[in-house]
């Protein structure tokens, strides 16, 4: 059935015969469908499987769901972009996808998982060793275990476990809208907020039917962008500082800092907690907050100029990141991959032009594409000027009128796909309302989910020494995968 | 007697201080105040107070390796030139057991290392085997080239001999040397663009990688060891380009001192401007080195 980003549909109007359901699936899939979504909801006793396939080009989407009631047949050999949500599947149902290459827990949620405990791949031969990195690292970062498989310096495998910090947050939407749920989302991985937030947002205003104002949506849009203006500063300063070039590390630590202080002004946390509410936002800009902001971005994007053009001119820096950590687009597209790692192997996707949604409007998109670290380095440099320019175009041009609307009660029986672009790229939220129209099942994908196999790709055949360059290109959440 | 004496023990005070510039020109080249230049001699006071932990996997290998390890250095210091004043250890053919002692010094920590057992310190020590191959023969080379130059054949009396005049001389020689010590200064001390001292990354690590298991006062050693090799060999740099003497001890340990200062400022800038090789690179700028030595000694034999 097919549905658009931001709006309503009824839950059973996507109801197939189960014999063709996997059929369709492929055959969706394999007419240039992207899976956004691919779970089971518990019904009754059994399970229905639910796919959401999104066409990028032709900005359409399409639900698939069927009953499940016992082991089902694995897409994955055909279509690698599902290797993980069907993994997801068989942790959640106990349903094994036969004919699944690498079977495994995704988040250890069994009564009698340990985390971090499964299978991992094993290589043999002389000269051959592994190194196992984490779940405790030496850096204050999240915890995820790499093992790497090695000759040498030479990388030819990575598997990555993640799963440590799963928190059940998706559990804690059913039963809602509640109170707490806006908090969920913003935290679902906390340097998304705004991003995971709006996602939320979308999902329950298009299930309200609610229209959001126009200023409201501006505003919005602004911090979002503001948002993409921090992490993409801080991205480029902390793959700077990874290949030891100090001046542009230094200044895009401190400009990241400016970048969120624009969003405290707004709202009053760097990350913009608490700005959104579904049906609008939580605070307006006066005048002499817009000019106030205006000569912040117009110094901040200046200073952040200056810093990232000694990257490019900086020969030595060039030289790291060229050709290191390579992504064809080849595995791009087959493995899903979303957001700037996508865009920078060639991926034209960009939910802000394919699925365009709120203040955005003819919104061209910034691609970049030998797939290497020095191509997810420029895109983000790309993307920041376009940020730069959409939120100062929203500065000049802000709508008037109310900053919310009142959101009523959700329609019964029915599900909404809310698609956002974050920094790191689409994040996909999915709600389905019960008969008595609250939320009877909640998923949020997060860009993560899709990128991670991508930072294994990357590593193929590569230096393990390029680890820590290749994995801050990347720069994935692991509480955004683990939810 | 007493001023060769006086003059190692300048060595064995001031070299801690040597990273302390270093620090502070990286900070100010990022717009920060950095640490306080002495930042190491305090860091060094913790750690002698500290009792040291142990892995079970290890064995007396392991504690013996930065006790070695510094016993070489100190051992080396004592050939070191100082601004062309003779050494209280000299004699014919030391800067062979110099090289020698670096060479004992490294295979003390190597083994350390592996004594570990763990996959990063096996990874750092296969590293800085690899890359030792290309520098030791590049600071031996150099080190002929310079003996040839002067005729002497010991470290103090190298640097003793060189005078203004040998620069007149066989400047291309005595250049290519410099050159290859200083790219040897920085590979052998973990200096940009070989590695990077302050990565908290392991994977991307060569010495660094090596010492993450020591802690206390054996780390205080491996620190202090690290200061007096930054020191060893920046001091063949600093003579090798102030070769002028005034006589006096006092100018010279001064001009010596300030030109070693100056060196760390000069690291200070190298790492500010430049990014990190990538691993598989490093080796090609070791080879750069060991090419630059062995012309200097072709060109010296052939003049």
């Amino acid at each position: 059935m097919k549905t658009d980003n931001h709006s309503s549909f009824i839950f059973s109007a996507t109801d197939i015969e189960p014999e063709i359901f996997l059929d369709t699936a492929g055959s969706r899939l394999a007419a240039g469908g992207r899976a956004i979504a691919y779970f089971a909801v518990p019904e009754g006793a059994a399970y229905r499987l639910v796919l959401a396939v999104a066409f990028d080009r032709e900005s359409r989407v399409e639900v698939y769901s069927a009953p499940l009631g016992g082991p089902f047949r694995s897409l994955t050999p055909s279509f690698p972009q599902l290797h993980l949500f069907e993994r997801e599947i068989y942790e959640q149902t106990g349903y094994t996808p036969e004919g699944h290459p690498w079977l495994k827990p995704v988040r250890f949620t069994g009564a009698n998982d340990k985390p971090g405990v499964a299978d991992f791949f094993s290589v043999h031969g002389s000269e051959i060793h592994e190194v196992a990195v984490g779940p405790v690292h030496a850096g204050v970062i999240e915890p995820g275990h790499f093992r790497f498989q090695c000759h040498g310096e030479k990388v030819f495998h990575l598997e990555i476990m993640l799963g440590y910090q799963h928190r059940g947050v998706e559990k804690r939407f059913i039963g809602g809208p509640g109170p707490r749920d806006l908090r969920y989302a913003e935290t679902l991985a906390g340097d998304t907020s705004i991003g995971h937030g709006w996602a939320y947002c979308g999902a329950i205003e298009a299930l309200c039917g609610v229209n959001v104002p126009a200023r409201a949506q501006a505003l919005r849009g602004i911090m979002l962008e503001l948002e993409r203006l921090a992490n993409h500063t801080g991205d480029l300063g902390a793959l700077s500082g990874d290949v030891a070039y100090l001046p542009t590390a230094s200044f895009c630590g401190r400009l990241r800092g400016d970048f969120l202080n624009m969003s405290a002004l707004v709202c009053g946390s760097r990350f913009g907690r608490n700005m959104l509410r579904p049906g609008g936002v939580n605070f307006d800009l006066d005048y002499a907050l817009v000019k106030e902001l205006k000569l912040r971005l117009e110094t901040v994007y200046r200073d952040v100029e200056n810093a990232v053009s000694l990257l490019w001119n900086t020969a030595s820096v060039i030289d790291r990141f060229d050709g290191t950590g390579t992504v064809s687009k080849q595995a791009a597209e087959g493995l899903g991959l979303v957001g700037p790692a996508a865009r920078a192997s060639g991926v034209g996707l960009d939910t802000r032009r394919n699925f365009p949604y709120g203040p955005y409007e003819n919104f061209t998109l910034a691609v970049s594409g030998s797939g290497d670290v020095y191509s997810r380095a420029y895109v983000r440099w790309l993307e920041i000027q376009k940020s730069a320019d959409l939120v100062a175009a929203w500065l000049d041009s802000l709508p008037e009128g109310p900053v919310s609307a009142e959101c009523g009660d959700l329609k019964p029986d029915c599900g909404a796909i809310s698609l956002i672009e974050g920094w790191r790229g689409q994040i996909c939220h999915f709600a389905l309302t019960g008969a008595d129209g609250k939320l009877r099942y909640y998923k949020a994908a997060d860009p993560s989910f899709h990128n991670w196999q991508g930072l294994a790709m990357a590593l193929r055949n590569g230096e393990i020494s390029d680890f820590p360059l290749c994995n801050k290109s990347f720069n994935l959440s692991y509480c955004g995968h683990d939810l | 007697m007493t001023k060769q004496l006086a003059q190692y023990l300048v060595v064995l005070a001031l070299s801690p201080l040597l990273l302390g510039v270093v620090n502070r020109v990286k900070a100010f080249f990022a717009g920060r105040r950095g640490p306080p230049l002495p930042q190491l001699y305090f860091d060094l006071y913790k750690l002698l107070h500290k009792t040291p932990v142990y892995s079970r996997t290890t064995t007396r290998v392991f504690r013996a390796g930065p006790v070695a390890a510094l016993a070489c250095l100190l051992t080396a210091l004592a050939i070191a030139p100082f601004g062309g004043r003779p050494s209280f250890f000299a004699f014919d053919g030391d800067f062979i057991l110099l090289v020698y002692l670096l060479g004992m010094a490294r295979f003390a920590t190597v083994i350390a290392a592996l004594d570990t057992g763990s996959s990063f310190e096996g990874m750092g020590a296969s590293r800085e085997v690899q890359f030792a191959v290309f520098a030791e023969p590049a600071f031996f080379l150099a080190l002929a080239a310079l003996a040839k130059t002067t005729g002497a054949m010991s470290v103090s009396g190298i640097f003793g001999a060189l005078t203004p005049a040998v620069w007149t001389t066989a400047a291309p020689v005595l250049a290519l040397v410099t050159a290859a010590l200083f790219l040897v200064f920085l590979a052998e001390n973990s200096r940009v663009p070989a590695d990077d001292p302050n990565t908290h990354l392991e994977l991307t690590m060569i010495h660094e990688v090596m010492v993450l298991d020591h802690s206390g006062p054996e780390l205080a050693f491996i620190l202090y060891g690290a200061s007096l090799k930054l020191w060893l060999l920046g001091s063949f740099i600093a003579c090798s380009v102030l070769p002028r003497h005034s006589g006096s001890w006092l100018t010279d340990a001064g001009l010596f001192t300030a030109a070693m200062f100056a060196i760390a400022v000069v690291v200070g800038v190298v790492e500010s401007i430049m990014a990190r090789l990538r691993m598989s690179k490093v080796p090609y700028m070791l080879i750069t080195a060991l090419a630059f030595s062995a012309l200097a000694l072709i060109f010296q034999v052939g003049r």
